[in-house]
Formats: C-alpha cells, structure tokens, sequence
C-alpha cells in the first residue's frame, strides 16, 4: 500500500500502521479503509503516529464514522514502537465530536451528547451480519448444497473473507460445520437454501453498489481520478 | 413525450427541485449539503451535463423549464419541497416557490407538500392549508432533517402516524419518503426503513414512495415491499449509474424488478442533480447485459413505460395518451388515489 498524500518516506513504523489500517473495515461497505482511500496520510514522529482520514461526503452517517476512527486509533494503539496515537476525521460535518470523542475514550453517546441513546455495539452488529451474507453469498453462489462443510470448501480469499466475518460473529469456523448456517449459526433447512442465498445476493448487491457511489464521490470530492 | 424507434413514452418526473443555496442562503451546514449534492452530479454525470458550481446553486427558472420541457421529455414533472431551514435559512425549495412557478406553467407540474411531525399542531394546520390552497394529493418527507437540537424523526412514531391520519382523511395519498444520514438516536442506522414497514401496514391506502430505492439499504427496502403492495421505490440516485457503471445499474434494477415487480418502480431525476434527458434517453436504450439475462431477464417495452411514467400517472391520477400505454396487463397491486378517501 502506498500512502495516499505523504511527502514522507515510508518507515518501519508506517508501514506497520499503514497493515494496522488494513485491518480496519467500514462496518457499512465492509471493506478497508486503506482500499477505500479513506486514509489521507499516515505519519510518524518519534513514535508519535499521526493519521487522516477522510469521507466521501462532508454528511457520511457519523456513528459509521466514529466507529472507524475509533477503530483505527485501537489498531495502532499497542503496535511496538508507536507512543502516541492521533487519528484525525477531516471535512466533516461531526469532526469535532468525533475526534475529540475518540481522543477522550468515553464512548459515541457521550461524544454526542443528548443525541444518541447507546454505544455502536449494535449497530456494528447489523452490519457484520450484512457483511457475512455477502460473504456467503460469494462463496456460495457456485456451490448451494446444504450439506457442504467449510473443510470441503477449497482455500481461497473467497473463503478466507468468509471465515473472518463468520468468527467475528462467534460462529463455529472449524472444518465439520456447515457453510450454509444464518448469521445467528442455525443451518439453513434445504427447502430454504434457494431462497436464503436470493435474498443475500441482494444485500451483496446492496453492500457492491455502494461501495462504488462511495469511491466515486470520494475520487470527485479529492479530484482524485486514477 | 419521447419517441425512440417508433415506440412512444409518457414521461413523468417524479422527484424534481427548485433550489435556493445560494452563498446567502446557507450556513456551513448548508454549504455542506450542496456540495454533497454537487458531489453527486459531477460524479455520476456524463461530462457535457456537469454545471459550473455556481449555477449548481441557484439556476434559473427558465434553466428549469428547458431542461425539463423543452430538451428534457417530461410530460409532467412532480416538485417535492425540502425545507432544511436549519440549513438555509429562506428553505431550501418551498411549496408556496413551487405552487408560483407551476402557476406560471400551466400543466407542468405537480405541486407536493411536506410535513415535519415535529410541528405538532401547527404544522397540521398548515397541511390543511396547504391542501387547500394547492390541492395537494402528495408530500415529501426528509427523516434526517435538523430541527433545533433534533436530528430527525421516524415514520413509526407517534406523531409521525397522526400527520399521516391527516394525508388520509384530506385524501394526501402520495407519501414521498427520503432517508438520510442522522435520525435521533445516531447510534441506529439513520438509513433503515423499517419505519415505513411500520406506517405502510398501519395504511394500507396511502402509497408509500420511497426514494432512491432506499439507497443506500437496497435489500431492507426490497424485503418490506415484498411485504407491503402500497410500498414503491423512487429511482432518482440509483438511474445515473446507467451511465458511470452501466452493470451495476442492470444489477440494481434486475433486483428491484425481482421484488418488487414492473408496477412499482418510478423514475425520477432528482433535478438539477441530475439532467432528465440523458437519463431518459439512456433508459430507453438500456439493456440487461446479455451475460446477466439468465439471472435478471429483459426490459421490455411495457417494463420501460410503466417506470418513465406510467405507474407515477396511476398513482397521480394522470390522463395517458392511449398510444402511450402499456400493452400488457399490470399486477395492479397499488394504492388507487380513491382508495384513502373511502369509507374507513
């Protein structure tokens, strides 16, 4: 990954943050942040890192937003070498909130005070589960036999982006269980497999063109067109 | 009117703006918002359609009626008001801007109004008053709209309902419904529709329009229409993709043509985010690609008629040329404009 907007060189300690970025998804596309170019540029100073992110819009929803900056600044957080961590949300119309909710550590409902009624745990969850039958459905859509168990599923990433949402949900990921079960872990029953993997390719869809809206705005908004 | 190959569509717009966001009528907020609107024109348009920033926020009215009317096709095109006053100041497009310029054209336009169940009994005045000095039988509702301290409203609650048993009792039975990033609380997901599962169940005689499809949630849209036949989807945001990303938009069509079938997709321009005549022209020659039939068949004729405006003129009453209809049979599933103002 080249960092997007950096005149620095790339040192250990940004390459290490840039792979911890990777690991972060938008919880609403379900992809990197790095992959979306969502981050601007990552830099570091004696072990101070400093990062910038930046949304399609000026008015993306902020829980989404918050959720990502949150969970950059906890994937550099604990990397060796790093001392100090600040993540920054840039032309947005809840940057404040958002980055000195993040940088305070006291949660989405304090950060927005009197306007939210709980933290993010649930929201993340609807859409971990959005993300596992897209997922499913890509594995899937060559192969809709009930009985197929996931060590009959040859590796790939297909399986691989599977298996990582399956275990972020809590489903059982070893070889004997069964790839086609709901996000809540229950089998699909054979008569509903058709009909279960229809409706997951409409959220696959779903999930497909809004990723592009988003990287179209985002390559308009940044004039970014390579 | 347009004609392609001997083959004649009546047009209707379903979702057009005349907007004020001028550098003095907006806060930043404001200036936020249009330029997520610019956003969306200079991203999605064909590179001839993209206007300079400035007319972008405040073209004319003649700039209107040409591109609607006099390039454009459209037969009818329907004005929905977005107020945003807390965004600018003066609002953003009003009905009483709409109903004079609609006035000045006669024929042209459909006059909707809006309603923010926030205003409590003042705004429910202000709907009979609006009704009958415009004789509206439609509104648009924004949800995320900023209100004070408030960031929005479902169209499950309580206040919600009663401005709705209002739209039935004045025989309003149009309910443009647009989704939006914030809604009080902001830890749920501002975009879900579940909302309006809720108000379709609860009347059954007003058509619920819900626009763009439910962008940026397709698949909880297509689950609560399959559920609710007074539910339809509005494709004002989702058809520019025919031009930028062409296969994505066959997908997003082939699924909302699978749930929700031919009756109940409408087309919309969105205007001036979006230019009529080009969307216009690309439909009518757009094709599922051939690799993609298998799952998502064709448009057909009909398909293409009903969506450019036949199902907008059903649910507005409006009298189509016969050479313009279709020429098969319809499902007939939604809502009539009578329906609401029947015995209860």
């Amino acid at each position: 990954m080249t960092p997007v907007g950096t005149a620095r060189p790339v040192t250990d300690v940004t390459a290490a943050v840039w792979a911890a970025l990777g690991t972060v998804r938008d919880p609403e596309l379900d992809r990197p942040i790095t992959d979306l170019k969502f981050v601007s540029e990552v830099s570091a100073e004696d072990g101070h890192v400093r990062v910038r992110l930046r949304l399609p819009t000026y008015f993306c929803a902020p829980n989404f937003a918050y959720l990502m900056v949150d969970d950059a600044r906890q994937a550099i957080t604990g990397l060796s070498a790093v001392t100090g961590v600040e993540v920054v949300l840039e032309d947005h119309f809840a940057s404040d909130e958002i980055n000195n909710g993040v940088a305070a550590g006291e949660g989405f409902e304090a950060a927005f005070d009197g306007l939210a009624a709980g933290e993010l745990g649930g929201l993340r969850r609807v859409f971990l589960r959005k993300g596992y039958l897209a997922a499913q459905e890509r594995l899937c859509s060559a192969l809709a036999e009930p009985d197929v168990r996931l060590g009959d599923v040859p590796d790939s990433p297909v399986k691989e982006a599977f298996l990582l949402r399956r275990a972020e949900l809590g489903l059982d990921c070893t070889p004997d269980a069964y790839v086609l079960t709901d996000p809540d872990g229950t089998r699909v029953p054979a008569g509903r497999v058709a009909p279960y993997l229809r409706f997951a390719r409409t959220v696959r869809v779903s999930l497909e063109s809004n990723e592009e809206y988003c990287r179209g705005l985002l390559r308009t908004r940044y004039k970014e067109y390579t | 009117m347009y004609e392609k190959d001997g083959i004649s569509y009546y047009i209707v717009d379903g979702h057009v703006h005349f907007w004020n966001a001028a550098a003095d009528n907006r806060n930043r907020f404001g200036e936020g918002f249009i330029e997520c609107f610019y956003g969306y024109h200079s991203s999605l348009s064909p590179a001839e359609w993209v206007w300079a920033k400035d007319k972008f926020d405040r073209y004319t009215e003649q700039d209107m009626i040409h591109d609607l009317f006099e390039v454009g096709y459209a037969d009818k095109a329907i004005f929905q008001p977005t107020y945003l006053k807390d965004f600018f100041p003066a609002g953003f497009n009003t009905i009483e801007q709409n109903a004079e310029i609609a006035a000045r054209h006669p024929d042209r336009f459909i006059v909707n109004g809006a309603f923010d169940p926030r205003d409590g009994e003042l705004g429910l005045r202000q709907l009979e008053e609006d009704h009958r000095r415009h004789g509206i039988t439609g509104v648009k509702l924004y949800t995320a709209e900023w209100k004070g301290s408030s960031r929005g409203y479902k169209l499950s609650d309580a206040s919600t309902l009663h401005y709705l048993e209002k739209c039935q009792e004045l025989g309003i039975t149009n309910i443009h419904v647009h989704k939006g990033p914030t809604i009080w609380p902001l830890d749920r997901d501002a975009f879900d529709v579940k909302d309006v599962d809720v108000a379709a169940t609860e009347f059954p005689g007003l058509n619920f329009i819900v626009e763009h499809c439910g962008l940026p949630r397709l698949e909880d849209f297509c689950w609560i229409a399959t559920q609710e036949p007074n539910v339809l989807g509005g494709l004002a945001v989702a058809i520019p993709f025919i031009h930028s990303r062409p296969r994505y938009f066959a997908k997003v069509i082939g699924e909302l043509l699978f749930w929700l079938g031919e009756d109940r997709i409408t087309f919309a321009s969105d205007y001036a985010i979006w230019q009529p005549k080009w969307l216009v022209e690309k439909f009518v020659d757009f094709q599922i690609p051939e690799d993609m039939q298998g799952e998502y068949g064709q448009l057909t004729t009909d398909v293409k008629r009903k969506i450019l405006g036949l199902n907008a003129a059903r649910l507005y009453d409006l009298k189509v040329p016969d050479e313009m209809r279709a020429t098969g049979s319809g499902s007939g599933t939604v809502a009539s404009p009578e329906a609401a103002v029947g015995p209860a």
